[in-house]
């Protein structure tokens, strides 16, 4: 068993998807233990082979004895290996959170839910274990299919939005293809390591240079770097609250890193047309960051707010691809994961008030704090990480983000990260005030409350409270104990310094 | 590096943050709640003041119990000048604590868990601010007791409060920020931060980026310190619960921005250097701007926490004044200074509170004759006054002293001159409070009724303490010894400089 780990971390979720319908037709409790008992299981063996890559170096699979380049390689090092937990995690955390909101459904309606989900969770983890580029274009396409579908089951709004997506991401997906279809076409190899070496004497032909840009215009697409993240505050904001937690944490993390692996692995931070791509993804992401921000703050709808927050976030993973030195890639290394666990924590949250008041509105927030100390309480964590305060997690990527901009003299980066601190603390100190300090009018009940007969219980459903505090508290410590992963997970991995 | 074993500094910071946690499970039992706070403050003090010998004879204490950045430490450093201020805070939370109790119960006031929990966050964080051994860990502790402190500046939760908390925040935010720019170019020229008496930024920069980095610097730390014009939240902040005024606008939070300052200037920039880059001179014009507007604005305000909070503006840039001063007995001057202004101010808003829960009065034209009523509080009162104007055998006067003699150290007797003209500028806005409440009757105070005991009994203790140390400045806790220790070992040199002193 052990020396499979990789290939079953991808593939129990693939399975128990194809069996999640039909245990939900056998009985609803039945899909709720098999999909939570397949994403526990992935999670157990990503950390095992984690552990194993941390211990041994890289781990390279070979599926079925055709060594690569014939064959497809799965490459789980420290970073993919960490990428990997970090959605095994997520996906199990939010996965007992949906719980509560399943519970009234539709035998068929759980089923396909619970289907989606692991095929999304199995389409990441395949996307960030696979060593074949045209095998990652294959899990690209399940995790997106599927995540459309889930998108799309929020309701009747959420239709168009899901439908919007749709059509960009198949977009992102077919420019992705597109580009790569051309490195094959000079390379005649879909292997990565294979293509690194064959690419380094061909690096300024036309064919290279068409492929790179189409591949960082699919990725970009997926990942919704600005400008091209018009399908995502829509999609963030109707989706179905038992989901989004995940999608918004993880699910434009993984094309990030893809294209940390595109630029600074494959291909080489300096070689080809790769800094001209860089400079321009600098400046991009500065301006998302900064308008990303600013949308943030004319919201009113907490979802929404934290969708063009999102935005903003994206932009300092890429600012940090751009920075290019070490201390540049650690923070954007870092911010994938530290972001990953504050947006998930977020949206956990925001569903956490809805289950709660049926309310998503950050005007209508007031008072919250009394009612619900535990979910604000893990929300004012999360929104100072957002700010990037010390000692969350959030200030920690600000650290190296301007300990490498400052390295590479980059100044207006460092203005950019500041500035978008700044408008952060305008935002979620906004929320803030309203659910800590704000009276409703007239003393009076304004919202209505789901648990307002029921005294003495717990402020939500344990399985909904107990993954918000759990991520709450993981924030703070994944500030504290940073050093840990970037010396133990990032360092070896990262390329020396890139440029 | 090899540290030693000794977790008394970690233990100085933690004690009263696993406070903050028990208070916060205990918010349904009063009596419970208040204990643990007292405990930690207690425990507190004993955990620091068992360090004072040893920093006494001249040793440091050193931990660095984890790594807490790539390549930088969480790296706590317990020197002379550290222990001032982590011995200083530790033992008024203790008489704060009592006084706060009282206080709240007296005013009924609401989320007392919360305020008691946040204060006990605040003081953590002062601990690691004074205890801090490199400017990253120094800022950890900065930005946590600017959060900590967001609760009680908007803790009555009004619409005044709600304002005076964005205005908070939005100054010491933005001042953070740009500090932290600050702390991260200086870990890239400098290749590290950890403080070092005399400064380590010496030949590591252009003096152009030198300066840069001391403006921002100075911006960070300034804000807290409340150097104009960067003081706009202070007055502001007013509206928090008078301790919250009494410990940390006039002792922890206010004296983290001048004890950074100090830090700034003898640990990594040293007084050398920050003189040659020209920031010498001009902070220290700005320190003395600060010290004359601000008089002259107190002077019109009739509320008197707002008077008190000018005035603290004011008499806080005696610290940065001596900072600026860049001789060894203007460091000691200002150094000494956060240990005088601290039982002065503290005494002060003490009384400012006792009198507002005694008899709901906040403005000084309402208090004429209120010294038949609560004579006890008015004579600590006229105490803290007259040792704020610098009279002789009150703690104030000391630090003025070695203040003005650092001033001619530097040659500049223009800064006596300020320091002269403040004095007497607060015996025209602080002492005629005195005055009024002795010398005048009103039907309004016809007899005796003092403060709950709670309250008297601190303010009457910090009031004698600061008359104790204004005689004998070496008293107790070794405050002037401590002082002199450090400055001598930012100037590296022998008593010879000193000359002079107290």
């Amino acid at each position: 068993m052990s020396q499979h780990y990789p290939v079953l971390t991808v593939i129990i979720p693939l399975i128990a998807a194809l069996v999640a319908p039909l245990a939900a037709y056998l009985s609803k409790g039945l899909v709720r233990v098999v999909s939570i008992t397949a994403v526990f299981a992935a999670l157990l063996t990503s950390m095992a082979a984690l552990v194993r890559a941390l211990t041994d170096g890289t781990w390279h699979y070979v599926f079925a004895g055709w060594a690569p380049p014939w064959g497809i390689e799965y490459v789980i090092d420290p970073l993919s290996g960490g990428i990997t937990v970090l959605i095994t995690f997520i996906g199990f955390m939010v996965a007992i959170y949906g719980l509560p909101f399943l519970k009234e459904e539709t035998w068929l309606k759980q089923g396909l839910h619970y289907a989606l989900y692991l095929l999304i969770i199995s389409g990441l983890l395949g996307m960030v274990s696979t060593g074949d580029l045209f095998n990652l274009y294959v899990f690209l396409e399940i995790s997106s299919l599927a995540t459309y579908g889930l998108i799309a089951s929020g309701g009747y709004r959420s239709t168009v939005a899901a439908f919007r997506y749709l059509i960009i991401g198949t977009a992102g997906a077919s420019f992705y293809l597109l580009g790569i279809g051309y490195l094959y076409g000079v390379t005649g190899t879909l292997n990565m390591a294979d293509m690194a070496e064959r690419l380094q004497p061909i690096m300024d032909s036309p064919a290279v240079i068409i492929g790179l840009v189409l591949i960082f215009i699919g990725l970009g697409l997926k990942m919704a770097l600005f400008p091209m993240h018009g399908w995502l505050p829509d999609a963030y904001t109707f989706a179905p609250p038992a989901v989004i937690p995940f999608v918004a944490g993880v699910a434009t993390k993984v094309p990030a890193y893809v294209l940390l692996r595109m630029f600074f692995y494959i291909v080489g931070a300096g070689s080809g047309p790769v800094p001209a791509i860089l400079t321009v993804i600098g400046w991009v992401a500065a301006l998302g960051i900064i308008l990303g921000s600013v949308m943030a703050i004319a919201q009113s709808d907490f979802r929404r707010m934290l969708a063009y927050s999102s935005v903003a976030q994206v932009g300092y993973i890429a600012l940090g691809f751009a920075i290019g030195n070490t201390y540049g890639l650690i923070g954007a290394v870092l911010h994938i994961f530290n972001h990953a666990i504050m947006k998930s924590c977020l949206f956990l949250v925001a569903g956490g008030v809805k289950w709660r008041t049926g309310q998503h509105s950050i005007s209508r927030y007031l008072e919250l704090s009394g009612r619900m100390p535990l979910t604000m309480g893990a929300f004012a964590i999360a929104a100072m990480s957002m700010v990037g305060l010390p000692p969350t997690a959030g200030f920690f990527s600000k650290w190296y983000l301007v300990l490498g901009a400052i390295n590479a003299g980059k100044w207006p980066f460092v203005v950019v990260i500041i500035l978008s601190s700044l408008l952060n603390a305008v935002y979620f100190f906004r929320v803030i005030e309203n659910s800590f300090l704000k009276k409703s009018a007239g003393g009076k009940q304004v919202l209505k409350d789901r648990l307002k007969t029921k005294k003495g219980l717990w402020e939500l459903p344990v399985a909904m409270l107990i993954p918000i505090v759990v991520l709450g508290v993981g924030i703070l410590l994944l500030g504290i104990f940073n050093e840990q992963i970037v010396s133990q997970v990032l360092q070896y991995t990262l390329p020396g310094g890139g440029q | 590096m090899e540290y030693g074993m000794d977790y008394r500094p970690l233990w100085a910071v933690l004690v009263s943050l696993i406070a903050a946690g028990l208070i916060m499970l205990s918010g349904r039992r009063p009596n419970l709640r208040e204990f643990w706070t007292i405990i930690a403050a207690v425990a507190k003090i004993v955990i620091v003041f068992s360090m004072l010998p040893v920093v006494l004879v001249g040793q440091v204490i050193e931990l660095a119990p984890l790594e807490i950045a790539k390549g930088v430490s969480l790296y706590l450093r317990v020197d002379a000048m550290g222990m001032i201020f982590a011995a200083l805070a530790s033992f008024l939370w203790l008489v704060t604590s009592f006084y706060s109790i009282g206080y709240m119960r007296a005013d009924k006031a609401k989320h007392q868990t919360g305020y008691f929990a946040s204060f006990a966050i605040c003081l953590s964080a002062t601990m690691g601010i004074a205890f801090a051994g490199n400017l990253l860990t120094f800022f950890i502790f900065y930005e946590i007791l600017t959060i900590a402190t967001y609760p009680l500046v908007v803790h009555k939760r009004d619409r005044e409060a709600i304002k005076g908390g964005r205005k908070y925040l939005a100054y010491t935010l933005i001042a953070g920020q740009l500090m932290l720019i600050a702390i991260i170019w200086i870990q890239v020229i400098a290749g590290g931060s950890d403080f070092q008496a005399g400064g380590f930024l010496a030949g590591t920069a252009s003096d152009g980026a030198l300066r840069v980095i001391a403006v921002l610097m100075l911006i960070g730390t300034g804000v807290k310190a409340g150097i104009m014009p960067l003081h706009g939240w202070l007055p502001s902040a007013m509206v928090a619960p008078t301790p919250v005024s009494a410990l940390l606008h006039a002792v922890a939070v206010v004296k983290a921005g001048a004890f950074g300052v100090l830090r700034v200037v003898g640990f990594v920039f040293g007084p050398q250097l920050f003189d040659e880059i020209g920031a010498a001179t001009a902070l220290a014009w700005i320190a003395a701007f600060t010290i004359i507007v601000s008089s002259l604005i107190a002077m019109r305000q009739d509320n008197l926490k707002r008077r008190l909070a000018f005035s603290t503006i004011g008499q806080l840039s005696y610290v940065v004044l001596g900072a600026a001063l860049v001789t060894p007995l203007g460091l000691l001057g200002g150094m000494y200074h956060i240990v005088a202004h601290a039982f002065m101010k503290i005494t002060l808003f003490f009384c400012a509170g006792a009198i507002h829960v005694t008899t709901h009065k906040d403005n000084i034209s309402e208090m004429k004759g209120i010294g038949k009523r609560m004579p006890f509080t008015m004579a600590a009162f006229t105490i803290g006054s007259l040792g704020i104007a610098g009279l002789p055998l009150i703690v104030g006067f000391i630090s003025k002293w070695n203040l003005a003699l650092g001033a001619l150290q530097r040659g500049q007797g223009i800064f006596v001159a300020v320091l002269i003209g403040s004095a007497l500028l607060a015996t025209t806005y602080l002492i005629p409070v005195g005055q009024m409440a002795f010398f005048t009757t009103s039907k309004k105070f016809p007899k005796i009724g003092e403060a709950r005991l709670d309250m008297l009994i601190p303010l009457c203790l910090t009031a004698s303490i600061a008359i104790v140390l204004g005689i004998f400045p070496d008293a107790g806790a070794h405050f002037y010894q401590l002082a002199v220790n450090s400055a001598q070992e930012i100037f590296n040199n022998s008593s010879l400089t000193m000359g002079g002193g107290w």
